[in-house]
């Protein structure tokens, strides 16, 4: 079970659990859906851009998987004040620690609580699990009003 | 006589192996099978000593390939209960025959208007080629339902064939719950109507013996790579009467009679439909995966499998918070759950960790878990060479899962 310890850390499976901002934001400035055709991981992602640009509010809602929906409630907290800028800056730095190469030692620098999800590289099928919130974040703040999907 | 699994599991190179340190327990066949030595080694002999292209060679290496090929023709249609090895058309999987089909005799003989009927548990392949022909003529797509144990609801199928319905296709086994459909009972419905049927039998020939005239459909489509054989081998069956009616599906060399720029007269069936070099060594080797069967004998094959989905369905039952779907009482050896609390994908990684290779999601067949209300489910079927050891090993691993997610 070591490596499935290293995948499922308590924090993954608590937020599976319980997760974070999970409902529907009212006075959402921003939304999109989220789709993983893989395993059917549906969620839809809300939004709130204050005028100075920054992220004031960020839930979900929506069915999926214990890495979907841990990384979904995680990404909602650790967003929260962030400018776009810095979101996208962000997710380049989280997937980046989901496929380093094996051997490679990734920098979880910045990322905070999201280090969790350094395990996720054993297993390359469950990348798009785990960055399947951030798609959504990122086509609802590109306003693309379109189903983000992972592939 | 009873059933030496031990033994058979020897002719399975890969059932030696391991996934992720462990003794792999490959629960996935309903995916893909895997192959036993002897279809490994007839490709292996077929490239080494008697490969040349077929059907046009003056030599004897091209002569002898060319028996080589339609004897497996032959071995299929005797397989499969065609009269006629002309019915067998060689395609790269059961999802091509179906192509083949909705594009050949679909563009033919469905216009603006006609009706196509399927049911509520169809793979995608049994689907979208029908959808893409429907829209292209104008035809209609209608659906038959089912129970919620997973059986057809055969009185709402038969409510649907009417006057404008010109062909009826459906799974002899459903891929996602293991339902078998009655075949004979619905084929004769539609032949008293006058209506085309074609069986998608992906998963009902690696599980049972097929006799395609006993079960009175026009089309039976099959992937060689279920049946233990390798990938790129498939077979469409069709009455011969109909494939000889059909216009050509691909065109090209092998499927013609002659050619000039005025116009091509086509070869007869099959080979009007076998248009360019086919995959030879594939269909070599799935030659060679029918005779490894036929050596076990496909009934015994049924029996073992059956006492192995009891002893399953049993073990299942004892892991709390687990739910069967597809509880058919006429089911194949496949076992698709779901497991309170906890999404199938997880299942699928946890069980991966434990060297146990399942498939999680939808299994191609997104309209029938929306009408069972799941997104996804779990899914174990069982092939011959699995045993009561490797279920206790997918009880005790689920047993895990509950505790990791508890």
């Amino acid at each position: 079970m070591d490596d499935l310890r290293e995948l499922y850390q308590a924090t993954i499976l608590e937020h599976n659990k319980r997760p974070r901002n999970f409902a529907k934001l009212e006075h959402a400035t921003h939304e999109a859906d989220g789709h993983n055709p893989l395993c059917g991981d549906a969620l839809t992602l809300y939004a709130r851009v204050d005028e100075d640009g920054r992220l004031s509010e960020v839930a979900f809602q929506g069915s999926g998987c214990a890495i979907s929906k841990a990384s979904a409630s995680l990404m909602t907290e650790h967003v929260k004040g962030k400018t776009i800028d810095e979101v996208n800056a962000d997710f380049e730095r989280f997937h980046a620690l989901l496929t380093a190469p094996p051997g490679e030692t990734p920098s979880a620098e910045g990322l905070g609580k999201l280090a969790v999800f350094s395990g996720v590289r054993e297993y390359p099928v469950r990348v798009k699990c785990a960055t399947l919130a951030w798609h959504a974040l990122k086509a609802a703040l590109e306003a693309r009003g379109e189903t983000a999907k992972t592939e | 006589m009873s059933f030496d699994v031990a033994s058979i599991r020897k002719d399975f190179p890969i059932l030696g192996t391991r996934m992720r340190g462990k003794p792999l327990c490959y629960l996935d066949s309903a995916a893909s099978a895997q192959k036993p030595q002897v279809v490994i080694d007839a490709i292996s002999d077929f490239y080494s000593r008697h490969y040349a292209n077929i059907h046009r060679g003056v030599y004897q290496l091209s002569a002898d390939a060319t028996r080589r090929y339609e004897e497996v023709r032959t071995r299929v249609a005797r397989f499969i209960g065609a009269p006629d090895p002309r019915e067998i058309v060689f395609v790269r999987n059961a999802t091509e025959a179906i192509n083949l089909v909705a594009r050949s005799f679909g563009e033919a003989e469905i216009g603006k208007g006609d009706e196509i009927v399927l049911t509520a548990m169809e793979h995608h392949a049994n689907i979208v080629p029908w959808q893409m022909l429907a829209e292209r003529r104008g035809a209609r797509l209608r659906v038959a339902e089912i129970h919620d144990d997973g059986t057809l609801d055969v009185s709402s199928l038969e409510g649907l064939l009417g006057p404008r319905t010109r062909l009826l296709a459906f799974a002899h086994v459903s891929n996602a719950l293991g339902t078998l459909n009655p075949v004979r009972e619905i084929t004769a419905m539609a032949r008293a109507r006058g209506i085309t049927t074609l069986v998608d039998g992906a998963q009902g020939v690696p599980h049972a013996k097929v006799d395609v005239s006993a079960l009175g459909c026009d089309f039976y489509a099959f992937s060689g790579h279920k049946l233990f054989g390798p990938s790129g081998a498939g077979v469409l069956y069709g009455r011969l009467a109909l494939l000889e009616a059909m216009p050509p599906f691909l065109g090209g060399g092998d499927m013609i009679e002659r050619v000039s720029f005025k116009g091509t007269t086509y070869a007869p069936a099959p080979q009007r439909f076998e248009a360019g070099t086919p995959d030879i060594a594939s269909v070599i080797g799935l030659g060679a995966a029918i005779d490894y069967l036929e050596g076990i004998g496909m009934e015994r094959i049924q029996v073992y499998e059956q006492s192995l989905l009891a002893y399953a369905t049993d073990q299942l039952a004892k892991v709390p918070g687990l739910r069967l779907v597809g509880t058919a009482r006429e089911k194949a050896a496949v076992l698709s759950f779901v497991l309170e609390g906890v999404h199938p994908h997880d299942i699928g990684t946890v069980l991966d960790g434990e060297g146990i290779a399942i498939r999680a999601g939808h299994h191609c067949a997104q309209p029938l878990m929306e009408r069972l209300g799941l997104p996804a489910t779990a899914r174990a079927p069982l092939a011959f060479y699995n045993t009561t050891d490797e279920i206790d090993r997918l009880v005790a691993a689920l047993d895990k899962t509950r505790a990791l997610f508890a």
